[in-house]
């Protein structure tokens, strides 16, 4: 049944080409030769010409190489034995454990039908006051992390991960540095939460296909534990590396690049993964939360641009703290009514007066003099940062409020903050 | 019924089917790829040869090199008829619930619906007689949808004049029967069904004249109607980088706008922005008529993670349904959201046809495909006197917020009024975040023009002050001059922003408007003495909240006058009257 081709015809990149007929267009392939086998999928057809992107690379492949067709495109296994688990990006183990054959799905499946979602409406607690308080997460949202490297942004999404209330954590890694990897694998088993984890890791020494495969069998895995009613979190990183993985293989297939060398569809790319973040109204859902790097620190480079176009909103880690400006939480205002009556109040309070603070700052940097109001801006500001940005500060969302308005009261008084009345009255902090 | 043609799959590459064929095929032809027991829906967009290349609205996988084409002889249509208002449908008009009652989750590929139930019955009441000469979208008779008359109207696609030869009675039918029967000039007999389908990228023109769009499209969001107003039938653009509020605003203008239908047609956007509405809008009230908003409304969704091609068709498909409203004399908002990833989706296209790629890789003809899209907004008289409008707002996402992209240059060159949205502002959470120095409107709007001109400069002037505030401080700054930039403030802070989520201040009719910015056009024009910037600066800190709070109390309570007064009494407080 299984056919056999061994005519290729041309090798550049990772992309091999080869005469077959009655192939299907993303099946996949097994490719032999002297190196070793390894698994390769369609990803053009062109009357005989097969087009076979090759996931441990072309190198060593020989134009007499076998090339058997599957019949089917790339699987996953699905089973409660995946929990504990590591696997490499094409879903081999990389753990010492034996490989895993049951319940084999497709990946990259059908997109959600609209209908069958929800509005999201739980809150994840992270008790980090800069998310809880000024841009809550909210389970089945789809959150990058943007940064730039040295920022301390794998810890930062450990510690979401081990802190919020989820019932299955799947980690992608892609482009991984090993130590990063071993950081991932032990923080997770110290915290006893390895035996709700699945981790799909590429690393940065590992072929550049396999890192394009890691987001869809995560997102796979995960879409079968949330229709299992669990509510998963998924955690991606790096997925600047994984758009360059893309440019990688789209240069190589010469298609006409559209913005500094990234293919045309970047956009519905990217958009295909992290809209697999789901609230399903029958079941469990998967809340999505992925690291982009931007290279030069540039948020208008085109994969943090396209992200922040696809994900409902997105934190900027810069000098160890979330950032207020830029941050943003789309899905905040669906939860954020819920917590506490001067929740919203809070928020948009605090950070008004620390804009203004900052302006502030810079005059202050010119050397004008500084007003009544200015003293007072500055008093509030270096506050703010120690008190509440700082990503040392661990408390839980009331705890934070509270201490807002503590801030708020020692700094100024009632009527210069812009509050309503109402709020001020009820909630101002009596000397 | 025209006949299939069948052809052959020569190659696949992503989306694009390259297919020989052998009988004739028509541009932009609707064709159905076979593999297995899967029928994939797709359009012709390019022939060369003997060979067509079509682009699928499906994920390609599995089709292969050999495999059937079946050609439908029919351009890519939607179904127009009563039960259209309340639906939601994917960009190719299937209805997505009903989708779901059947494959559950996930969307199944190759699985169309008929996008007009057809067991429904619709009580129909004629109005064309016997031997009536009548031309298309002439109205036949009429069935209540929800809160209007749909027009059951004589095929558009019929041409010259027709004898009515007979009409149903009145009573109960369902869409697929027969509404009258109609006599050519040369004597062919065409049914007239009580729905029909039309073809998504020709325009309806079906009406006596077109007319110049004058009159105001109330919105309730202050800034715009103020400022920036859109008129019925016109066109307007909302460009902005993520997370400036585009889609807050496109749902906020959704709920209040004051028209008959709004159509939204979220184009390749996120899921959980749709859900949103459609979750919502049943539950909600329309304020005009008391009923469920969602009567009113129409969704087309084709999200990010839907299939490219079909994105494409989206805009189209809402544009057509919003068109096939109008014809009935009605007012209708098409929201799109956002016409980038249609233009995106052009450019996949033409990447994979491998086009010469203009700027930024998009294909050349982008502008003219955006002009004619925004051409199809207009208000008309139709033939019976009676007046409709299709008032188009899409919104823009231009890579890295730069207004200098071709998506966004190409519409401004096109749209009546631009809404640009700045990353400062909404940083500074200023919503609506609609830059009030950059954007302009060439329609009227419904405050007295002389005002907001006053308004306008005071922004200029108050702006003015503060970037010079940077380079000399506040000490070097004139109180005169201090003045104005906290009066530019002010204005501001109380009237261009407007919190969305209030239940007062989230919507302000065009009267409270008047109303609201003559006070405040007062407090502009009023000449202030204050003794230092201190105290100026105090002031305006406890006018500021004053008339914040004034704006979340309902206009027809006694507290709105009780803080009218006592903003005045401040203001006398501080007038100089030298």
């Amino acid at each position: 049944m299984l056919k056999t081709y061994q005519q290729i015809e041309q090798i550049a990149g990772n992309v091999i080409v080869v005469k077959a007929s009655d192939v299907g267009y993303r099946e996949l392939a097994q490719v032999t030769s002297a190196q070793g086998t390894s698994l390769a999928q369609v990803i053009r057809l062109e009357g005989d010409r097969v087009y076979l992107q090759v996931f441990t690379g072309s190198r060593g492949v020989a134009t007499d190489a076998q090339v058997r067709f599957l019949g089917h495109p790339m699987q996953v296994p699905f089973s409660e034995a995946l929990l504990g688990r590591i696997f490499t990006g094409s879903g081999q183990p990389r753990d010492r454990g034996p490989a895993i054959q049951e319940n084999m799905t497709a990946i990259g499946g059908p997109s959600v039908n609209p209908a069958k979602r929800i509005i999201p409406r739980n809150m994840v607690r992270t008790g980090i006051p800069m998310i809880d308080v000024f841009n809550t997460l909210v389970e089945s949202q789809k959150l990058p992390i943007f940064s730039v490297a040295g920022e301390p942004y794998n810890p930062l999404l450990a510690r979401i991960a081990l802190q919020a209330e989820v019932d299955v954590i799947i980690l992608g890694g892609m482009g991984l540095k090993h130590d990063d990897y071993l950081y991932f694998r032990d923080v997770l088993e110290e915290k006893g939460a390895l035996a709700r984890s699945v981790m799909f890791v590429h690393t940065a020494a590992d072929p550049v296909v396999e890192c394009l495969m890691v987001p869809d069998i995560a997102l796979a895995v995960a879409e079968q534990f949330a229709l299992q009613k669990k509510r998963v979190l998924v955690l991606l990183t790096d997925m600047t590396n994984f758009a360059d993985a893309m440019k990688e293989i789209a240069i190589t297939m010469e298609q006409i690049p559209s913005n500094r060398g990234y293919p045309g569809d970047l956009y519905s790319q990217l958009a295909a993964r992290y809209e697999k973040a789901v609230d399903f109204d029958t079941a469990g859902s998967i809340t999505i939360l992925a690291v982009t790097t931007m290279p030069g620190d540039d948020v208008t480079h085109p994969v943090p641009d396209n992200t922040g176009y696809i994900t409902e909103g997105q934190f900027y880690l810069r000098n160890g703290r979330i950032e207020p400006f830029g941050s943003l939480s789309r899905l905040k205002q669906l939860v954020n009514d819920k917590t506490r009556a001067d929740h919203r109040t809070i928020m948009n309070s605090m950070i008004q007066l620390y804009a203004a603070y900052k302006e502030t700052l810079e005059k202050q940097a010119m050397g004008f003099r500084m007003s009544v109001w200015d003293q007072k801006l500055l008093k509030y500001g270096v506050r703010f940062e120690k008190e509440m940005m700082d990503l040392s500060v661990n408390i839980p969302l009331e705890q934070a409020l509270d201490l807002g308005w503590q801030i708020l009261a020692d700094c100024f008084d009632a009527t210069e903050t812009g509050i309503p009345s109402k709020m001020t009255d009820k909630y101002w902090p009596k000397k | 019924m025209t006949t299939t043609h069948l052809g052959k799959i020569k190659g696949v590459n992503g989306n694009l089917i390259r297919v020989e064929f052998a009988s004739p095929v028509a541009q932009n032809e609707v064709g159905y790829a076979r593999t297995g027991n899967l029928r994939l829906k797709a359009e012709v967009i390019r022939i060369r040869g003997t060979v067509a290349e079509l682009q699928v609205f499906e994920d390609t996988s599995d089709l292969h090199v050999g495999d059937t084409v079946e050609f439908t002889g029919e351009l890519l249509s939607v179904e127009l008829g009563p039960g259209l208002l309340g639906s939601i449908y994917d960009g190719l008009q299937n209805p997505l619930p009903e989708l779901a009652a059947e494959s559950g989750f996930f969307l199944q590929r190759g699985k169309y619906l008929a996008s007009l139930d057809r067991k429904k019955t619709w009580a129909f009441t004629p109005v064309a007689t016997v031997g009536a000469v009548v031309q298309a979208g002439d109205t036949l008779g009429t069935v209540p949808e929800g809160i209007f008359q749909h027009r059951i109207m004589v095929p558009f696609n019929l041409r010259g004049k027709l004898t009515v030869e007979s009409v149903a009675a009145v009573g109960d039918y369902r869409v697929d029967q027969v509404a009258a029967v109609l006599v050519d000039e040369r004597g062919g007999k065409h049914d007239a069904l009580f729905h029909q389908r039309w073809p998504v990228k020709l325009p309806i023109k079906l009406f006596a004249e077109r007319l110049r769009p004058t009159e105001p499209l109330v919105t309730k969001v202050r800034i715009v109607d103020t400022f920036f107003p859109v008129a019925r039938g016109g066109t307007y653009c909302i460009p902005g980088p993520f997370g400036a509020g585009k889609t807050v605003l496109q749902q906020i203008t959704s709920r209040y706008a004051d028209v008959d239908i709004v159509i939204i047609a979220a184009c390749g956007e996120r899921a959980g922005e749709v859900v949103e509405t459609l979750r919502e809008f049943p539950h909600l009230e329309d304020p005009r008529t008391g009923r469920s908003l969602m009567e009113r409304t129409l969704i087309i969704c084709n999200t990010s993670s839907m299939p490219v091609a079909a994105r494409e068709a989206s805009v189209y498909t809402g544009v057509t349904l919003a068109e096939y409203y109008r014809q009935m004399g009605l007012h209708v908002l098409l929201l799109a959201d956002s016409t980038s990833r249609w233009a995106q989706a052009l450019r996949e296209m033409s990447g994979r046809l491998e086009e010469i790629p203009g700027e930024e890789a998009f294909p050349a003809y982008l502008e003219s495909v955006i002009a004619a899209f925004y051409e199809r907004g207009g208000v008309v008289k139709l033939r019976d006197g009676g007046i409709g409008s299709v008032t188009i707002g899409g919104t823009v996402s231009p890579a890295g917020g730069n207004f200098e992209e071709p998506v966004t240059q190409s519409t401004l060159k096109v749209v009546g009024a631009f809404h640009g949205l700045s990353r400062e502002r909404s940083d500074a959470r200023r919503f609506p975040a609609i830059q009030p120095l950059d954007s302009w409107s060439k329609y009227t709007g419904v405050v007295p023009d002389e005002q907001v001109t006053f308004a306008r400069g005071m922004l200029r002037r108050g702006n003015e002050v503060n970037q010079m505030m940077k380079v000399v401080g506040e000490e070097g700054t004139s109180i005169d001059d201090f003045v104005t930039y906290l009066k530019a403030e002010y204005l501001d802070s109380v009237y261009l922003q407007q919190d969305a989520y209030h239940e007062v201040d989230s919507a302000t009719s065009s009267e409270r408007q008047q109303y609201v910015f003559g006070r405040i056009h007062k407090v502009l024009k009023t000449r202030m003495q204050f003794a230092e910037k201190d105290a100026a600066r105090q002031f305006f800190q406890r006018l500021t909240q004053l008339t914040r709070d004034w704006n979340r109390v309902a206009m027809d309570g006694p507290e709105f006058k009780e803080l009218e007064s006592r903003a005045e009494q401040m203001l006398a407080e501080v007038t100089s009257y030298a």
